[in-house]
Formats: structure tokens, sequence, C-alpha cells
């Protein structure tokens, strides 16, 4: 691989703290990504994937959300300790996200041109209103959407094409690393193969580095090079794709996740979901966060962090796999 | 939009109608004679009659509500019991001062409610926001002729600097002026805040943050405009509101405007200029709800696009 990755995050520890509770959203994450590489962040809702994105950005809810533990370093940025005209700097330009939800990222009184416009107004100093139309028509095209439909305003398109105008103001201008949160979520299914067809295009055109987050693991084996797979708050397995869908090892908790899709090509009755909900992260168990729902829980679960277990590029954070690997429940 | 726009002025003939038949029910059915009152205590019986006759008041109440319809629908709302002129005279006259006080006091209270809403919200638990929620309460608890009392007080009384009563000149509006604005101020503030505070939270503020837009860029560029509307229907009612005229501030500083000369017509039982000036304070106010609602067109291109559908 290359030398300096763009993305380094370090033990990261992100909580939320209000007036009643402490909520422990990211617990220790380590990240890498390097150029060009798409990094598939899966997990349930609330492991987690959206804390770390925001803390990437810098823009954690303010007041409440607080990076505790750690650094993240975005292209020889420590982006903790930067001043915020710094992180302004970043924003939009080298780091871009796209929101989840399409139907409210967009202002309402402000047309789509104008919107995609702004990013290269606030990037690019002293580019002239000329060259920002012409860079918006450019953008527009790439993502889809004729160049003559810049003056209309957000509520004059369908789900599908305001996600498309969220996608250009993240790419707008060619950012190093894309954050993109469930963008194809709020979308109809037909629409969700064609606006990630098209990022995986566009992506691979601008040479840029993404992480992708979503809790649909067909997503993943489409687009991403590597995989994380969250679960409160930590990453408990990790490495390329090829080591989470074939590897000969998985975590209880990835297993689980498989478990819950349906597979038409054996003869099952029911799906098998994972039993319980995610522990409470104002008040997570001691041991490994996962014991309380797994299949293969020993007594040293309950009181001892899980170690995290490296095979090559593939890492499991499990006791199972410290107890060597293949236990008698571990088939 | 011109359709809407004429369709709106077509909605307000019921209304105005539905108005006068109200206002004109009560004038009716509380006691007190016209004719009595317009020849006096010492009139004959005879006298009385026969004006009662000439007026029209012996007919029955309808014929009269319709016949009052009737002529004004042609321009003749009648003159006044008391003096004999035609009644929009006097409301004409009247009502530049009325504007004058309203339009001022209103435009101060919003250049400084306004921007201290905004504050408020963008700093919100800070200093600022305490101080401008206790300021806003304060304003609130206090009538606007107290306000108006407290003025006269510091700064035609103690400082001299400023007239008391009276309307001849500019220097006459400021006091009052300042004391509608007191009145209205704290509820600019509190709408401002609020409406801010909501937009604020929006996905697209979020957004706008991730694109680097700095703190001031996405206040007044992503975030008024959006806030805009409840603010500005709020100023449309205050000023409509503050337009019928207001007795209190009237009466403390001695300022002729319209609430003063309706307090007085109704005491009189002067049915006429009653009439026709709360018809006048209901056309006044329709339109500037028409305003509002237009200028939302402006603001929200979502409202513009529901009106040219319809």
């Amino acid at each position: 691989m290359m030398s300096e990755p763009i993305l380094k995050i370090e033990n990261l520890h992100v909580i939320y703290k209000t007036d009643e509770s402490t909520v422990y959203a990211v617990n220790g994450v380590d990240l890498e990504l390097f150029s060009g590489e798409t990094l598939g962040l899966v997990g349930e809702t609330g492991a987690g994937k959206t804390t770390t994105a925001l803390s990437i950005m810098r823009l954690l809810p303010d007041k409440i959300g607080k990076v505790v533990h750690g650094s993240i370093t975005l292209e020889g940025t420590d982006v903790l300790t930067a001043t915020e005209a710094d992180m302004r700097l970043l924003r939009g330009s080298t780091v871009s996200m796209i929101f989840q939800d399409p139907m409210t990222s967009l202002n309402p009184t402000i047309t789509v041109g104008n919107q995609i416009g702004e990013v290269l107004y606030l990037h690019r100093p002293g580019i002239s209103h000329a060259d920002i139309e012409a860079g918006v028509d450019n953008i527009l095209e790439m993502v889809g959407i004729p160049a003559g439909r810049k003056n209309d305003y957000p509520h004059q398109f369908s789900g599908g094409m305001k996600q498309r105008i969220v996608i250009a103001i993240a790419l707008a201008c060619e950012p190093k690393l894309l954050l993109a949160d469930e963008p194809t979520t709020a979308l109809d299914v037909t629409i969700q193969a064609q606006v990630l067809e098209m990022m995986n295009e566009l992506k691979d055109k601008l040479d840029t580095s993404m992480i992708l987050i979503t809790h649909d693991l067909g997503v993943v084996a489409q687009t991403c090079d590597k995989v994380a797979i969250m679960y409160a708050g930590e990453i408990v397995e990790y490495g390329t794709a090829e080591d989470v869908f074939n590897g000969k090892n998985k975590h209880p908790y990835t297993k689980g996740l498989f478990g819950s899709i349906p597979d038409f090509t054996k003869k099952a009755y029911r799906l098998s979901p994972i039993e319980g909900l995610m522990p409470d992260p104002t008040d997570l168990p001691a041991g490994c966060k996962f014991h309380d729902r797994c299949p293969y829980c020993m007594d040293i679960c309950r009181t001892q962090n899980a170690p995290a277990i490296r095979e090559g590029s593939h890492m499991i954070r499990c006791h199972l796999m410290a107890a060597g690997g293949k236990g008698e429940a571990w088939e | 939009m011109l359709r809407y726009i004429m369709k709106r002025f077509l909605m307000m003939i019921p209304v105005i109608l539905g108005i006068t038949f109200i206002i004109f029910a009560i004038m009716n059915f509380t006691p007190g004679d016209p004719a009595k009152l317009i020849l006096g205590e010492e009139a004959t019986a005879e006298d009385v009659a026969k004006l009662r006759t000439e007026l029209g008041l012996d007919d029955p109440f309808l014929v009269r509500f319709a016949r009052y319809v009737i002529n004004a629908v042609q321009g003749d709302f009648g003159t006044s019991y008391r003096n004999r002129q035609p009644v929009f005279n006097e409301i004409f006259d009247r009502f530049p001062t009325t504007f004058k006080v309203a339009f001022f006091g209103i435009l101060i209270a919003v250049f400084i409610g306004v921007p201290i809403g905004i504050l408020s919200a963008v700093k919100q638990y800070s200093i600022i926001d305490t101080i401008s929620t206790i300021g806003a309460m304060l304003l609130t608890a206090m009538p606007g002729f107290f306000v108006g009392m407290l003025l006269i007080l510091l700064f035609a009384l103690k400082l001299n600097i400023l007239p008391a009563t009276g309307i001849s000149s500019w220097k006459h509006f400021v006091l009052p002026s300042l004391a509608v604005a007191s009145v209205t101020m704290a509820t600019f503030i509190r709408m401002t805040r609020s409406t801010m505070l909501e937009v604020i939270r929006q996905d697209y503020v979020r957004t706008a943050r991730a694109k680097g837009a700095s703190e001031s860029r996405i206040v007044f560029r992503h975030c008024l405009r959006n806030a805009l509307l409840p603010i500005i229907t709020v100023i449309g009612m205050n000023f409509a509101h503050q337009l019928g005229g207001t007795v209190m501030i009237e009466a403390v500083f001695a300022i002729p405007g319209l609430g003063s000369h309706m307090v007085t017509a109704v005491r009189q039982k002067d049915t006429p200029v009653v009439m026709a000036s709360i018809i006048f304070v209901a056309v006044v106010a329709g339109l500037m709800n028409l305003l509002v609602d237009i200028l939302y067109t402006y603001i929200d291109p979502r409202v513009k696009t529901q009106y040219t559908k319809g």
C-alpha cells in the first residue's frame, strides 16, 4: 500500500454528556484509510458509526458531544487540535459528508445551483462568478441532473434527485475523503442501486477515498475494499471485504448479522436474527460488550475486555479467538 | 400569483360584511336613542319622532342594515351624529397620526427585537440570552401606558429633551413610538429566538457546516430566511393591531389618533362614526394580512408553488 494514510484514527473515545446521563458512543476506535480506498462501516443503529464520522468532520453536537481520548489525523492535520478556521477550510474541500436524509439536508429557500456553488465559492478563493456557474453545470451533469435545472429549489426535485444534489455538493471540490452516512437508506430500492453506482463511478473518477456507513451488508459487498463491523462503539471485526465475507473465522456478532439476511440458496424456515438489544450506551457492561447476546459466551467474556486477534489483514475482537480460534461452539 | 391576490381580495368581502353586521347589531340593540342624542335633552317628543322618521330609525333592523350596506357600497357611510360631517373626514384626518406612531414603533421594535432574538438563539444559554429573556419578560409585564409614563418622566420632565404631548413636530412622535415599540418588541424577541433555535437544528444547517461555511454565513444566509416566515407574521399582526390605534398610548401622550376617536364615538353612541372606523380598521388589517401573505411567496419558494397552482 501507499506510504501515508489519508485518514488515521487512533483510540477514539467520544461521549455525549447531558445533564441526566453520559452516553459512551465511541469506545476506542482505530481506523486507517489510504487514497482511493472504500471502507464500509457496518453496525446497528446506535453503534457509533455516525458519531465516528462526525468526529472526523469535528461536527459533533455543540456542548454535548465530546472527544475524550484519541487522535484523528486527516491529510496530516490533527483534527482535534486544529483551529475552527482551519477546520472550515478542510470541511467541504478535503473531507465532505453526505447525510442520511436527502429530504431535509438541502436548504428549502436556496436554489440548488447556489447551494452547490457555495462550496466552490467558499473553497476556491477569488473564483469568478462565471467559473462558479460553469463548475455547478459541470458537477450537475456529473451526477446526472440537467444543468438547466440549477435555478430550481429543492422541493421541485424527487428524493433520488435530491440525494444526487447532496452528492454533488459533497463532491464539488473533489475531496480526498468522502463520508457517506447511509446515503441510500432513505431512497427507493430501485433508486438505491443507481445512486450507489453513480457514487462509485465518481469516486473512482475523482480518486476519492470513502467511508460508507451502512447497515446493509449487500451494499458493502458491492462497493467496499475494507469492512469494519461496529458494535457498541467498538470495532469488533476489521479486514478486507474478502476477509469479512469469506474468511474462515467470524466474530459472533458478524455471524449474527449474516444470519439476519435471507439467503435464497439455502432451505431455511426462519431467519436467525441476533437475540436481544444492544447494551444501554449510558451503562455499558463490563467485559466484552456483546457477551449477553453472544451464543458462545464464556466466563472470561463477562469480566475482561476482548483482545484484538489479528491474522494478516483480518482483526477480530473476541475471547473465543484468543482461546485458540476454533472452540467447540466455534464450528 | 395575480389570480391568488384577486382571490384574496374577494375573500375580504364576506369578512368585512360579517364585521359590519355584528357592529351594526351591537349598536342597534344597545340602549340609547340617536335622535335624542342629536337633538339634546330638551327636545320635544314631536321633534324626536320627526327626526327618527327622517333618519329612518323606525324601519325594521334588517331593512336598515340593508340600506346601510347599499349606501356604503356606493361610498356613502353617513354623517356623524355629533358634528354632521361625513364620517371619513375625521378618520382620514386622524389616520396619518396613528400610522406614523404605529409604523415607527414597529420599525424600532423590529430593528432592536429581531437582532436580539437572533443573538439570543445563536448564543443559547449564554449571558446575552439570559439578559434578553429577562428583558423580554419585563417588557411583556409592563403595559404600554406605564412605559409611556416612564418615558415622559425621564425624557420630558427630567431631561427635558423631548416633548411629552402633542403631534406638532417629529420630536413629538419619538416617545409614543418608543412606547409602541416596547409593547411589541418582547413578542418579536421571543418569536425570533424560538424560530431561529428551531431552524438552527435543521439538517440543512448541518449540511452548510459540513461545506465549511462560517458561523455568520450560516446564520444570515442559511437560517434567517427560513426563520422569517413566523417572524413577519407576528410583525404584520402587531402592525395591523397598532394601526387600529391604541387608546392607552394615545391617552398618555394626548395624541388625536384613531383609538381615542373610536372610544369617544362609542361613548356618544355616534353609530355612523363607530361603524365607519371599525370597517376602516378591518379593511386595513385585511390588507396587512394580504401583504404578509404576498411577502411569504418571496421568502419561501415552496409557498409560491402552492399559490401559483391554485
